[in-house]
């Protein structure tokens, strides 16, 4: 149990050094040592969990569920701690260079040039999820519906995907 | 920035149950766009200038982007503490579903409703892609003013949205290119 455990911390903390952009960066690394090294689950229970997890915020929640897989409910909570932890130290640590440089005038000539790419980044990850999920016609529709009445409107988001989320509920339900 | 009227830090419990509210209601994503709505429009704790600075500097660590802006933005308002307070109310609640969900699934291999409950999440994260575009959509309206940091925002979105190159190379390209643009613009 106690091995496991640690194993669970060990895999999922260099992970989180690795992943780059987010979790999907090393979900492929992360589905060859969960189902081959290890032998926690198989491969049809990762995908499985993969799709319950993935709407699930903040992304990488499978992590919980590959630990609670391979040790209970405490293995969910190491993975947890070991996916996180380990980025959110970095982030933190950037975070302080960051606020112990206040006043310097390279900072506000790096704050300038994040702005633009912060947006396109923003902007641009917004539309490669659209086109990486089984995105068909009618999520399609739903995205760029939402997209214009939240942009122009001040209709409220949890409205919007109320909407959305009933209405494939019932275009599912017929097909 | 400094003459925008910006209230004191909130007290911990108030961050807390903001990140509660934010990973309670972004179920099915949209996260980056609730993190805005509730710190910027809502509340007022930080602005849109720094909500953009820190999500380029979470962007360059790795790990969940919307973490790492969490543990930024806590600090932010409240240092160590903050940080922590903004992580467990983000992590709170879907933590909770999530062990839930796991634990049904191991007992029947199968989570009862799920076809049902697979195609709301569908339909919600499709309108969440929305919001988060609206939200990049409002955020160029209100912080892009000169035309080079429009193409810097456009060629980025050509590049990860449409050519799908992996974002790290994205950035490693386009950000220098944006450095050199802002330096040239101040020395102006």
């Amino acid at each position: 149990m106690m091995a496991t455990l640690l194993q669970i911390a060990a895999m999922f903390s260099v992970l989180s050094l690795l992943a780059f952009g987010g979790g999907a960066a090393v979900l492929p690394d992360m589905q060859r040592q969960a189902v081959e090294m290890h032998h926690w689950l198989t491969s049809r229970e990762f995908l499985d969990m993969f799709a319950l997890s993935r709407t699930i915020p903040p992304g990488s929640m499978i992590v919980v569920l590959i630990g609670q897989k391979a040790a209970g409910i405490l293995g969910g909570l190491v993975a947890l701690f070991a996916m996180f932890g380990p980025s959110s130290l970095l982030a933190f640590a950037v975070a302080r260079v960051w606020h112990r440089t206040g006043g310097a005038a390279w900072r506000e000539t790096l704050e300038r040039a994040l702005a633009p790419v912060s947006i396109g980044v923003t902007i641009a990850s917004g539309l490669a999820l659209a086109r990486s999920t089984e995105h068909d016609w009618a999520a399609y529709g739903i995205t760029a519906t939402t997209t214009l009445l939240l942009a122009l409107t001040r209709l409220h988001p949890l409205v919007a995907m109320g909407a959305g989320a009933a209405f494939l509920m019932v275009a599912g339900g017929r097909g | 920035m400094a003459n925008r009227s910006i209230p004191g830090p909130p007290s911990l419990a108030a961050l807390f149950l903001c990140f509660l509210t934010i990973g309670s209601t972004s179920f099915g994503g949209g996260l980056l766009g609730w993190i805005r709505r509730e710190l910027v429009e809502r509340r007022g704790w930080i602005d849109d200038q720094q909500f953009l600075v820190f999500y380029g500097l979470s962007q360059m660590v790795p790990g969940a982007t919307n973490v790492n802006l969490s543990v930024i933005i806590g600090n932010q308002l409240r240092g160590v503490p903050g940080a922590c307070a903004a992580v467990a109310g983000l992590l709170l609640f879907p933590l909770a579903i999530l062990l839930a969900l796991g634990t049904l699934y191991f007992a029947m291999h199968d989570v009862p409703g799920s076809r049902l409950i697979a195609a709301g999440l569908a339909g919600a994260g499709a309108a969440a892609i929305g919001f988060n575009l609206a939200t990049g959509i409002r955020l160029a309206q209100r912080n892009i003013r000169r035309i080079a940091p429009a193409l810097i925002a456009g060629a980025i979105i050509v590049g990860i949205g449409v050519l799908r190159i992996p974002l790290l190379e994205v950035l490693l390209v386009m950000l220098p290119v944006s450095l050199v643009v802002a330096v040239v613009e101040r020395a102006r």
